[in-house]
């Protein structure tokens, strides 16, 4: 069974972003970029599928600017077989996201499709949703636990309530929550192993895929600023200032 | 034309976040349906016709809705899809699991967790864990959005909507639901409680968890984490506070031994009112709370539950 795992470039983790003063976007000039920690994630339980004889074949692949090959360099230190390329200029809705990534699975066929829930960036949580329903595949969103079975997976999931588990039918989608597993650390040799493994370039049009957007992003702007309050010196006195001063005892 | 709203409710409680995206749907300026998928949730039906704006709910009551899996929700929501130009869900885990596969079944966009209705084609949505918030239009034939439910009050009751039923799609067959592993607790849900307090890595244990449980009833207060406790093992995923966990914006809210990573602040930043509680007096979390205590919290929530106690808590 091929797995495939979407990557995406985005700001890292621990940049703290700036909103531009044009209210045009967020300064991405000189920034720290990332692979998407959710996707590490994913890129994580596929190598361990493969590891495990469960997956023939892990392919990588992300869509983005010329510099997202590093991150498919990243998935591929980390023990992907092979990337795919697929350049973009300017950002890309979820939709178009999906509507690429469907072409692609038409063409790779795999068994299983392991998504990030979510890119630290637009925070929109959609594409692994949208893929699956292109597809008409089934999905296990939020996966805290995946077992493979004959032709089904059970996936756990995390939900408000708690955990949940879905049983799917192969081929199927997964997207990946943050305790489906601890992503390694890629190791100098297979870094440089890495550099040798083969990345395919595409194009959009590759597809017939129109990645134009269907949403005007009129401005970007700050949130509204908190501003530090005072510090108190006892348990009793924080007690007292929450009861009489900010009234928010019952 | 009509806008759809997707209830949130377990079969036999209608929730909070179902009012409040009742609310959003009502700012869009068009008469509101309300969708109830479930199973034996005609309780929940009837609660949501109370709600005023709501003019009409449809009740699709079968087996394949009981828990709201995603496959079978897609199908329902679009067989119904024709006669709405926006279809609205809260931004749950479940809103967040079907309404997806609905936008891309009807080739538009999905406006993911809403702050604001600026217009009916206009809305302010986070970016960047909230760091930035962005205002979109869309041109888009159907509107295709999830909530976030802290920033809209809650509809109130005073309707009296028809209530309908609508027969079940077919079931596409390639997912069915297993078991699940609810946690029990008689406290307030996080995401609606009015005082949350939540603990941290500071924390060291779950064990140390019932110090703010004891805590939390007094003050009827749910109870939440930051990932790191999470990811510890302290508590179990359903308590996580941030980015990728759940958005909160209560009254009150406690933070015990964390220390304000941007992911966490995320998650709770919007509340009325932040107290923190931790031992470094450098820690981010300071820099939004509105009463901060720089103390061992081992020490500073034994002495604030006597002070609750002395207090008549």
């Amino acid at each position: 069974m091929k797995v495939l795992v979407p990557v995406k470039r985005v700001i890292d983790y621990n940049v703290k972003v700036r909103v531009k003063a044009d209210q045009t976007g967020v300064d991405l000039a000189n920034v720290k970029m990332s692979m998407n920690p959710f996707d590490e994630i994913s890129v994580e339980e596929a190598v361990r599928l493969k590891e495990k004889g469960k997956a023939s074949e892990v392919v990588a692949i992300s869509i983005g600017p010329q510099q997202a090959s590093e991150t498919i360099r990243t998935a591929l230190a980390m023990g992907a077989d092979r990337g795919i390329l697929v350049k973009t200029e300017g950002e890309l809705e979820p939709l178009a996201v999906a509507k690429i990534l469907k072409a692609i699975c038409e063409a790779e066929q795999p068994g299983l499709v392991i998504l990030g829930k979510q890119a630290i960036d637009d925070d929109s949580n959609q594409t692994g949703q949208m893929l699956a329903a292109l597809l008409g595949w089934p999905q296990g969103t939020f996966a805290h636990k995946l077992e493979l079975g004959d032709g089904t997976a059970q996936i756990e999931r995390e939900i408000d309530g708690g955990l949940q588990t879905v049983e799917v039918k192969l081929p199927a989608i997964m997207t990946t929550d943050l305790r489906l597993n601890e992503p390694r650390y890629a190791s100098l040799p297979n870094i440089m192993k890495a550099k040798k493994k083969p990345i395919d370039e595409k194009s959009p049009a590759d597809y017939g895929i129109d990645t134009a957007p269907h949403l005007k992003v009129l401005k970007v702007s700050e949130p509204p600023k908190r501003q530090a309050g005072v510090k108190v010196k006892t348990a009793a006195e924080l007690v007292d200032k929450l009861k009489n001063e900010a009234g928010v005892l019952p | 034309m009509t806008s759809l709203v997707i209830a949130e409710h377990d079969n036999k409680t209608l929730k909070d976040a179902t009012a409040k995206t009742v609310t959003a749907a009502v700012e869009l300026g068009a008469p509101v349906h309300v969708l109830v998928a479930g199973q034996g949730c005609g309780g929940v039906a009837e609660a949501a016709a109370r709600l005023a704006g709501v003019e009409k709910v449809l009740v699709a009551d079968d087996a394949q809705y009981a828990k709201m899996v995603a496959e079978p929700m897609e199908a329902l929501i679009l067989s119904l899809a024709g006669n709405y130009d926006a279809i609205l869900a809260p931004a749950t885990t479940n809103g967040k699991n079907y309404m997806p596969r609905v936008a891309a079944k009807l080739d538009v966009p999905q406006i993911s967790e809403i702050l604001k209705v600026v217009s009916a084609d206009t809305f302010e949505r986070p970016i960047y864990a909230g760091n930035a918030i962005q205002t979109v239009q869309t041109s888009a034939a159907k509107k295709v959005i999830t909530v976030r439910t802290t920033t809209f009050k809650a509809a109130a009751e005073g309707g009296a909507a028809a209530i309908e039923p609508v027969s079940a799609a077919a079931d596409p067959g390639i997912s069915k639901f297993v078991s699940e592993e609810l946690s029990k607790s008689e406290r307030p849900e996080l995401t609606s409680a009015k005082i949350i307090i939540s603990g941290g890595r500071g924390m060291q244990s779950g064990d140390n968890f019932h110090m703010l449980d004891k805590i939390a009833d007094k003050l009827h207060a749910a109870v939440g984490a930051s990932r790191a406790a999470v990811d510890a093992g302290f508590v179990p995923n359903n308590y996580q506070v941030g980015q990728t966990g759940k958005v909160v914006a209560p009254e009150l809210y406690v933070a015990v031994g964390i220390s304000g990573a941007i992911q966490h602040l995320a998650g709770m930043k919007d509340s009325k009112v932040i107290a923190a509680i931790n031992k470094d007096e450098e820690a981010p979390i300071f820099q939004i709370a509105d009463y901060g205590l720089v103390a061992d919290l081992f020490k500073a929530i034994p002495e604030m539950e006597e002070e609750l106690t002395k207090l008549g808590y």
